[in-house]
């Protein structure tokens, strides 16, 4: 009894803080090496009782007023702390950026949607079984200790843009639609306020696994902006994710995509990957390859071979590069048909 | 409690120094070691566990003495919320450096009891509910947010307690399996799972039933999920097997009694209290 009451406190001990502003959270981190934020928790809570995470320091920002959505620019702010299920849910998320509603929709389970933040998903770690194990080498949780996944089970792993230091892939579905949309990250830190393009936010490994983004570690994301230019896609996109059971799984494959159409004629497209690499994957090869081209199975087979033309596979997820090619044809198709399945 | 303690409540929510005192502070609580049989999941005691038990979380003795209680702790408990809403917290808490895990000062409202507590940071809603505030009802399966059998409600949404500490959720209303019952009368979702044997071992169904409270409310207020045709279209979203399935696919049933809990959710749906 005794044992089992003191499971969680194996965490190893740490100090809470509860921020009242942005400004107050940002300098309580800057001001410890060791401190981190908090917010929904679902992530940071569960690498903490596995000792992958170990804060010297939380500071709670679940207080801060960043919960709001709201039109700004003609776009959408999503505050960086509204819950995933309100935002997905949000009348404005649904009607003009409907492939965000999909993509956090397809993501956890309902319970962990309602806890984690917006923020907190551009923040979440590799779900790479050496990566939690703190028991197997992992460069990413500890550098130079090497990849176990590189020459060990690799079925989850990363296709395109690994290094031989990591092939862990970015666990999210809603970062796969915020790159498809080219989102804006909105951060504040001690120097003050900047913007991230998204596709500049999460990092491929390199020679630095450990470090997930550009993000610095005192930066506080404040909120993520949906430009009103991708509000165009609304009626002809889709969010495909194939995964090894229905529901409530992490993707084997997925794919963002997004349709401008003009009397049977692509105008622009956006195919953006998931369960591939290191971060949310924009296929800009098929997208070139869609511009312009007319909407037919064999405009879309061709995207689909030039999106997967640099595809690595490792020893269990060559399957993976077929399964993307065939993904994007079917997402592609279901977006053209304005969302319809059959 | 000690006098200290209630001092800084009375503080920070505006006077209630009639709280109920149910839990032994943790400090205590460090030193004596309580010993009760494990709640396995093949013990003897579980096996022989008569269904109505099951789907309320609660052995009858108990649920009554509960119950008794939980009706003296409301009227403290709407008092308390009518200090007004979260931003009450904001206007006092400040940035306050501690040392590691030092012990928080935490308010609850746990089934309609408040509680005071001093938690360690470290301490797991899930682990506060069945370790400190006696309701074992809140099953501890995975303890990683994977099985779904710690699902309670916050502030009337359904979250997994076991990846939430519990200093986070100061202020905040929580409801267990234990508190869903009114008096003798089972919510009907807990009587439908009776009825329609949405369980065979039983360790997954409190978190079931809580889920699927929550879920019909969510369904009540027009939310769509992952198998909604189009989540463009504004409305209530017609709750049909498959639309059960996926909104109930964070919870886990390793018996496979999935027919029957479907079976027990489509019969509440849309009914009175289903929401």
């Amino acid at each position: 009894m005794e044992q089992k009451e003191e499971r969680d406190l194996e965490m190893k001990p740490f100090a809470y803080t509860r921020a009242t502003n942005s400004q107050t959270a940002v300098q309580a981190v800057m001001r410890e090496q060791t401190a981190k934020f908090l917010a929904g928790g679902t992530n940071l809570i569960d690498l903490m009782k596995e000792n992958v995470e170990q804060p010297d320091r939380l500071v709670d920002i679940n207080r801060l007023e960043l919960t709001r959505i709201e039109e700004r620019n003609g776009g959408l702010r999503l505050g960086a702390l509204a819950k995933n299920s309100d935002t997905a849910n949000h009348r404005l998320v649904r009607e003009r950026y409907p492939l965000v509603s999909q993509a956090i929709l397809a993501g956890a389970s309902p319970q962990l949607r309602n806890a984690a933040t917006n923020g907190g998903n551009l923040m979440q770690r590799t779900r790479c079984y050496y990566f939690y194990d703190v028991a197997l080498p992992c460069n990413k949780r500890q550098p130079g200790s090497g990849c176990g996944a590189l020459e060990g089970f690799n079925r989850m792993h990363a296709i395109f843009g690994a290094s031989q230091q990591c092939i862990a892939t970015h666990p999210s579905d809603f970062c796969v639609a915020l790159a498809a949309l080219d989102a804006v990250v909105q951060v504040e830190g001690p120097q003050g306020a900047r913007t991230i393009p998204f596709a500049d936010f999460h990092r491929l490994p390199g020679d630095t696994p450990q470090i997930d983004t550009n993000l610095k570690r005192d930066e506080l994301i404040t909120a993520i902006d949906l430009p009103a230019a991708s509000s165009v896609f609304a009626p002809r996109s889709y969010y495909l994710k194939v995964r090894d059971r229905a529901s409530y799984a992490f993707a084997l494959v997925s794919v963002a995509t997004a349709l401008e159409v003009q009397d049977g004629t692509i105008k622009q497209a956006r195919v953006a990957m998931g369960g591939v690499a290191h971060k949310p994957w924009r296929a800009r090869e098929a997208e070139l390859a869609l511009s312009g081209a007319r909407v037919n199975e064999q405009t879309f087979k061709r995207a689909a071979d030039a999106a997967m033309q640099g595809a690595r596979g490792y020893e269990h997820n060559r399957f993976k590069i077929e399964l993307g090619r065939r993904a994007i044809v079917r997402a592609l198709t279901v977006a053209a048909r304005e969302g319809r399945t059959a | 409690m000690t006098g200290k303690d209630i001092e800084r409540d009375n503080g920070r929510h505006g006077g209630d120094n009639t709280m109920r005192d149910k839990p032994t502070p943790y400090s205590k609580r460090d030193e004596a070691a309580v010993s009760k049989p494990p709640d396995t999941l093949c013990g003897e005691e579980e096996r022989s566990t008569p269904l109505t038990e099951i789907a309320t979380g609660l052995k009858r003795r108990e649920f009554l003495q509960r119950t008794a209680l939980a009706g003296g702790g409301l009227i403290f408990g709407q008092r308390l919320l009518t200090d007004g809403g979260t931003t009450r917290l904001d206007q006092v808490l400040a940035v306050v450096p501690q040392a590691a895990s030092e012990k928080v000062a935490v308010r609850l409202r746990v089934n309609g009891s408040n509680y005071g507590l001093r938690l360690d940071p470290r301490v797991s809603l899930l682990d506060l509910l069945r370790e400190q505030l006696d309701l074992p009802g809140t099953k501890k399966g995975c303890n990683h947010g994977q099985c779904g059998a710690c699902t309670v409600l916050v502030n009337g949404r359904r979250i997994n307690s076991c990846l939430a500490l519990a200093v986070v959720h100061d202020g905040s209303e929580i409801t267990t399996i234990e508190g869903l019952a009114r008096g003798d009368e089972l919510h009907p979702l807990q009587a439908a799972f009776i009825r329609h044997e949405g369980f065979q071992c039983g360790y997954c169904t409190s978190g079931q039933i809580c889920s699927a409270v929550a879920m019909l409310g969510e369904v009540e207020q027009g939310t769509v999920s992952h198998v909604t045709s189009n989540v463009r279209r504004e409305g209530r979203v017609e709750l049909t097997d498959e639309e059960i399935r996926e909104r109930m696919s964070g919870n886990i049933c390793r018996c496979g009694a999935y027919p029957g809990i479907v079976a027990a959710v489509r019969e509440v749906n849309g009914t009175e209290r289903g929401a």
